[in-house]
């Protein structure tokens, strides 16, 4: 395991500057963005305006044209590749769940658990029995316990986007970046997923991308508006409702 | 001088129509010829030059080429086309009229001897010197020069004066310089190596040369400084206009390579490029195609120079049909299974390859090549071009023209590229996608049926054909970036290009695998090739 | 601590702690190992029970074809990697043996050079080229066996999979890489006896090559050598590792975030099965008594797919029937019928793609659920 992120300048995410073009056309657009510590961010924002990329690139799925990306103070995500990011302590959950179809629910957080991650060491891995207490843990906070035995294939749409986060949970990130959560969910599902996000935060960082202006009312503190690459507007939700250039180009008034 | 020498010959003939006829004089002059001696026989060929008779030179070319006999049945003279066949053809000297097919014994052949030879082969040569052709002209001066002697030179300095055929004056004129570098004369010598310096061919290139040599004990085999200084700068530019022309010759050799692999590429790029669909039997449909060609030649055997140009649409329609029906029968139930699509294609390829087999047989088929594709553009000494790698070059701009023009100006183009950027949309938009799939495959393969009949002028005709092209249309499109059909273009002209400048060093066996491995090394730098599509939508792949 | 008791018995593939589709075929390869030389050896050859020679060779081959089958299926159909080019690293295998044996032939050659093989007497060379150094000692020889297909697998690979190079760019590559070998093994100045290849071996490890009893020994070696691989394949596709490589199959870039170098576990993935292909054609040269150019031919490497997809991909001991299945099937066709033989190979192509996209396991996975 590499060292956690320092995080003794007060902030777990630093985004400066950042700016990516495709074609000339510029997804991000000298992006600045910071994240505390046990934050739970909500990230709004228009189709393309940004969100997206923003995930890629603290990923390092996207490579800034410039700009600077750093993990707690001092590690310097554009100099690390997907998987180094990860194992850093940033997990990601992407737009669309994805799971692996084809292992089952325990196998999925099997691969998820946090520890090494090199072909001969998985080769002669077996679980600890604290890393099936763990296993046990995600299961029930996911609601999937039932299901652990089941290809990920036959879950509901919902219970993948638990799965995916589950996944997440395996990791033990310092800081989770959560693509549109409850797309596609049902309302009992939308609420228990605000309710698995909440008690996320605080033990970790949770960046939020959702386009459900309810559910982002209900569990945000923290909401940062993007247009066209740069962030508009930052603050809780009634100041940025009440924002006067977030009514004009993201609320339609 | 030669207007006197015309003079006497048009005075003595007008002489003997007097006496008696001229082919009966002629006759008579033959008819010494069988016991004649050496001597005579000279005297007889002047004779018969002199006689200004239409047939003289008809029968003074057959008796240097010893085809010329007396019968020893009535001692007649006459003319055997070729001494090679089982019997005689003859031929009558003076009308030149077929004399029927003959036993070959009961002949005796006219001898010659190195001398009388000499004597005739001047004496045609005046006579071919003298010919209206300019190209009969250029010939004999040819084979004059090969060996000169005083009176060839002679004769030849003659014509240059009064020449007025351009190629042939400056062919006589570098003969005649050629001929002086052997003369003692420093000043002649400088005149004729600045003549000439401007003449590309080898064997005036080693002429020069030779006077820079040394001789065994360390001296110049020429002696003059000034004439060797000419001979040393007169080589040095030859060498530099040769090897510019070799560079040519070898770009022009790159790219015709390059537009057989642009070619049998460019379906592909469709099939590949645009719909994603891996087509292994691609090169089956090219295959298909050069059997049009071959079938085509069988129908009409008589125009073998039309049946390529009926073949091109033939084998356009022959090859789409058979990829409308591959697209219909297999293709279509894997889209979006590339690797599945692979080996099911591939599966196709080895059934129409045995279908060929079992239809023409597993031997290549022998496909003519029509007189207008063959022959060579000589463009200078220093460099000549084979018609038929020059007509494979511009066949590859029309085909990849007509296909970029069908691309961009035809209705069917539009709906190819609106279902290749977003097939849900175009749907959407009233395109019946399946039938726009369906055409795509069909134009792709189409494509593969026309390079086919290129590859009938280049390559057996073989149920093997296509295997052998397969990878490397793929490395092609692989190469220039799929779904751009300019990448391909480029990609296939450069491949071309690199594998002829590799040839020289290392072989071609050993240049194809060096491309290959370069290719394979330059596809893991840039994986999407020269040029990527760009943007997200690329992403999916 | 064992994963045996949480993961049960579930659909989701090989991580079933009773495979009893691999027990079978254990049991067949012991079956074949011990019965069929003393069918050959031990029966006399009046006996209805005896097995000829010639027969014996032909089981030989398809076992080494099933290695070959294992070995594609491990990177196909567990991790998606259609390689084109195991062809090669059997060759390759198949001519680290070959060069063994051409050493061993010595002074019995055609031109008794007792150092250099017949062709290298032949082309005029009067030394050994470095790279034949060490070929004369057994122990050289199968550490290139296997080496020489693991390098060249490793190399490219490493290029390969660093730069992402997936899906049907990796096929055409491989491809691409298994003719380019093609044409160069064609070549007599590499010095591997050009179009010719090596024939005509003596002995192996001093045993006749021609003695009935050296070839049963033979075979037993194959079909033991066949039952290690499928226990060492199988060992890692149902470990985590194996779990990991399936991941990677069906969502590459989310593996990658996982935190797994999605590359090694390709290149290890690779090389192993590229070692196995290797060894599968160390063995199958002494057997047909043959090695040349054509083995690099990218119509086998397409073949093996095929025997795999027939079988089964993602199955392990499905791949390995199929390699029997079909090659079985080619050995009686190409007797009876061979103009018929390409259609039928033409036709499985198509049909079990589309028809049958989990092979003959699959059917009978469906048959007696």
């Amino acid at each position: 395991m590499s060292l956690p992120p320092d995080l003794a300048t007060g902030k777990i995410l630093y985004l400066e500057h950042v700016t990516v073009s495709f074609d000339g056309f510029k997804a991000l657009n000298d992006l600045t963005l910071y994240v505390d510590p046990g934050e739970l961010r909500c990230i709004i924002g228009a189709n393309g305006a940004g969100k997206t990329t923003m995930m890629d690139v603290i990923t390092g799925k996207t490579r800034p044209d410039s700009g600077s990306a750093w993990f707690g103070r001092t590690i310097d995500l554009l100099a690390l590749s997907e998987p180094e990011i990860a194992e850093a302590g940033i997990g990601r959950k992407f737009q669309k769940p994805t799971v692996f179809e084809q292992l089952t629910v325990d196998e999925n957080l099997e691969l998820a658990l946090a520890g090494k991650k090199s072909f001969w060491h998985s080769f002669s891995a077996t679980l600890s029995g604290a890393q099936l207490d763990r296993i046990g843990e995600v299961l029930s906070i996911t609601n999937l316990l039932e299901q652990r035995r089941q290809p990920a294939r036959s879950l509901s749409h919902g219970q993948k986007q638990w799965l995916e986060i589950g996944m997440l949970l395996m990791q033990s990130p310092k800081l989770l970046l959560v693509d549109e959560p409850v797309a596609g969910m049902t309302p009992q599902e939308t609420e228990r997923t605000a309710e698995l996000l909440l008690s996320l935060a605080g033990d970790h960082s949770v960046v939020v991308v959702e386009h459900d202006m309810e559910f982002v009312r209900s569990i945000a503190k923290q909401v940062t508006v993007l247009h066209e690459g740069h962030v508009l507007a930052e603050g809780t939700m009634d100041q940025v409702q009440s924002d006067q250039r977030v009514r004009e180009v993201y609320l339609g008034s | 001088m030669l207007v006197l020498v015309a003079l006497c010959l048009a005075l003595s003939s007008g002489i003997t129509v007097f006496a008696q006829t001229p082919d009966e004089t002629l006759r008579s002059t033959l008819g010494t010829l069988r016991e004649a001696s050496f001597p005579d026989k000279e005297a007889t060929v002047a004779t018969i030059a002199d006689s200004g008779h239409p047939g003289a030179p008809f029968i003074l070319t057959a008796f240097l080429e010893d085809r010329l006999y007396s019968r020893d049945s009535d001692l007649a003279i006459v003319i055997v086309k070729s001494g090679e066949t089982e019997t005689f053809d003859l031929v009558d000297p003076l009308t030149q009229a077929d004399a029927g097919n003959v036993p070959k014994d009961g002949f005796t052949k006219i001898g010659t001897n190195n001398r009388l030879r000499r004597v005739l082969r001047t004496t045609v040569a005046r006579f071919t010197l003298a010919s209206p052709d300019a190209a009969v002209r250029l010939s004999a001066v040819q084979n004059m020069l090969r060996s000169l002697d005083d009176q060839t030179m002679d004769l030849l300095r003659a014509r240059a004066a009064i020449e007025t055929d351009a190629a042939v004056k400056d062919e006589i004129e570098i003969g005649l310089a050629m001929s002086s570098l052997d003369s003692g004369d420093a000043a002649a010598k400088l005149v004729a190596i600045d003549r000439l310096s401007d003449r590309v061919t080898t064997d005036v290139r080693n002429r020069l040369a030779a006077f820079l040599e040394k001789n065994p004990d360390g001296s110049f085999v020429e002696a003059d400084d000034k004439v060797r200084a000419a001979a040393a700068s007169a080589v040095a530019h030859i060498d530099n206009v040769r090897s510019f022309y070799s560079g040519v010759e070898t770009l022009f050799f790159g790219l015709s390579l390059g537009s057989v692999l642009v070619l049998v590429a460019i379906g592909l790029a469709i099939t590949f490029g645009v719909m994603g669909v891996i087509n292994m039997a691609h090169g089956e449909l090219m295959m298909l195609g050069a059997y049009t060609t071959y079938v085509t030649q069988l129908l009409m055997p008589d125009s073998i120079g039309l049946s390529i140009l009926v073949s091109i649409p033939a084998a356009f329609v022959v090859s789409g049909l058979a990829g409308v029906i591959l697209e219909r029968t297999v293709i279509r139930f894997l889209y979006g299974r590339p690797l599945e699509t692979l080996l099911a294609t591939y599966g196709v390829s080895l059934i129409l390859q045995q279908t060929v087999r079992s239809v023409f047989s597993a031997n290549n088929r022998a496909v003519e090549t029509p007189a207008w594709l063959s022959g060579t553009w000589q463009i200078n000494q220093a460099l000549a071009i084979t018609n038929n790698r020059l007509y494979i070059v511009l066949f590859t701009m029309l085909v990849f023209a007509l296909l970029l023009a069908v691309l961009k100006r035809t209705r069917l183009g539009l709906d190819i590229r609106a279902v290749a950027q977003n097939r849900s949309m175009a749907r959407a938009m009233g395109i019946r996608t399946q039938r726009v799939d369906a055409m795509t495959f069909g134009l792709g393969s189409g494509i593969a049926g026309m390079a086919g009949v290129a590859l009938s002028q280049l390559t057996n005709v073989g149920p093997n054909l296509g295997q052998s092209y397969i990878i490397d249309s793929f490395m092609v499109v692989v190469f220039g970036g799929v779904g751009n059909l300019w990448g391909t273009f480029i990609g296939g002209m450069s491949m071309g290009v690199v594998n002829k400048l590799l040839e020289p060093y290392a072989g071609a066996v050993l240049a194809k695998i060096v491309v290959l491995v370069a290719l394979i090394l330059f596809i893991q730098r840039r994986p999407r090739g020269l040029f990527p599509q760009q943007g997200r939508s690329a992403e999916g792949h | 601590m064992s994963t045996s008791r949480f993961f049960g018995p579930g659909e989701a593939g090989p991580n079933a702690t009773t495979d009893r589709g691999g027990t079978v075929f254990l049991a067949i390869v012991a079956l074949v190992a011990v019965g069929v030389p003393v069918l050959n050896q031990f029966v006399p050859s009046s006996s209805p029970f005896h097995l000829s020679p010639y027969a014996m060779t032909l089981i030989g081959k398809y076992m080494c074809y099933a290695m070959l089958a294992l070995a594609v299926d491990l990177v196909w159909g567990f991790c998606g990697i259609l390689s084109l080019g195991h062809g090669a690293f059997f060759a390759l295998g198949g001519y680290g043996m070959g060069m063994y044996l051409m050493r061993q032939i010595g002074t019995r050659g055609v031109y008794g050079n007792p150092v250099l093989p017949d062709f290298m007497v032949f082309l005029n060379w009067t030394e050994l080229p470095w790279f034949w150094y060490g070929f004369d000692r057994f122990w050289i020889a199968a550490l290139m066996m296997v080496m020489a297909p693991a390098l060249l697998a490793t190399v490219f690979g490493w290029l390969a999979f660093r730069s992402r190079v997936t899906g049907v760019y990796l096929s055409i590559i491989t491809q691409a890489l298994s003719y380019a070998l093609m044409l160069a093994f064609f070549r007599n100045d590499m010095g591997f006896g050009g179009n010719n290849g090596f024939t005509d071996f003596k002995d192996l490890l001093g045993f006749d090559l021609q003695a009935g009893s050296t070839r049963a020994v033979l075979l037993a070696v194959t079909a033991i050598a066949l039952g290690l691989s499928y226990v060492a394949c199988r060992a890692i596709v149902a470990s985590r590792a194996g779990r990991v490589v399936r991941a990677i199959r069906d969502a590459e870039s989310r593996t990658r975030f996982l935190g797994y170098k999605v590359e090694t576990y390709k290149l290890w993935l690779f090389v192993i099965s590229a070692a196995i292909a290797g060894i599968a054609g160390a063995l199958y040269v002494p057997q047909v008594g043959i090695i040349n150019p054509s083995e690099f031919a990218p119509i086998n490497s397409i073949e093996m797919v095929i025997w795999v997809a027939v079988g089964g991909r993602g199955t392990l001991y499905g791949a390995a029937a199929g390699a029997v299945l079909v090659n079985y099937a080619k050995t009686v066709m190409t007797g009876a019928f061979p103009e018929i033989w390409l259609y039928a190979l033409g036709a499985l192509f198509v049909l079990v793609t589309i028809f049958l996209p989990r092979g003959v396991v699959g059917l009978v996975r469906r048959q007696t659920s």
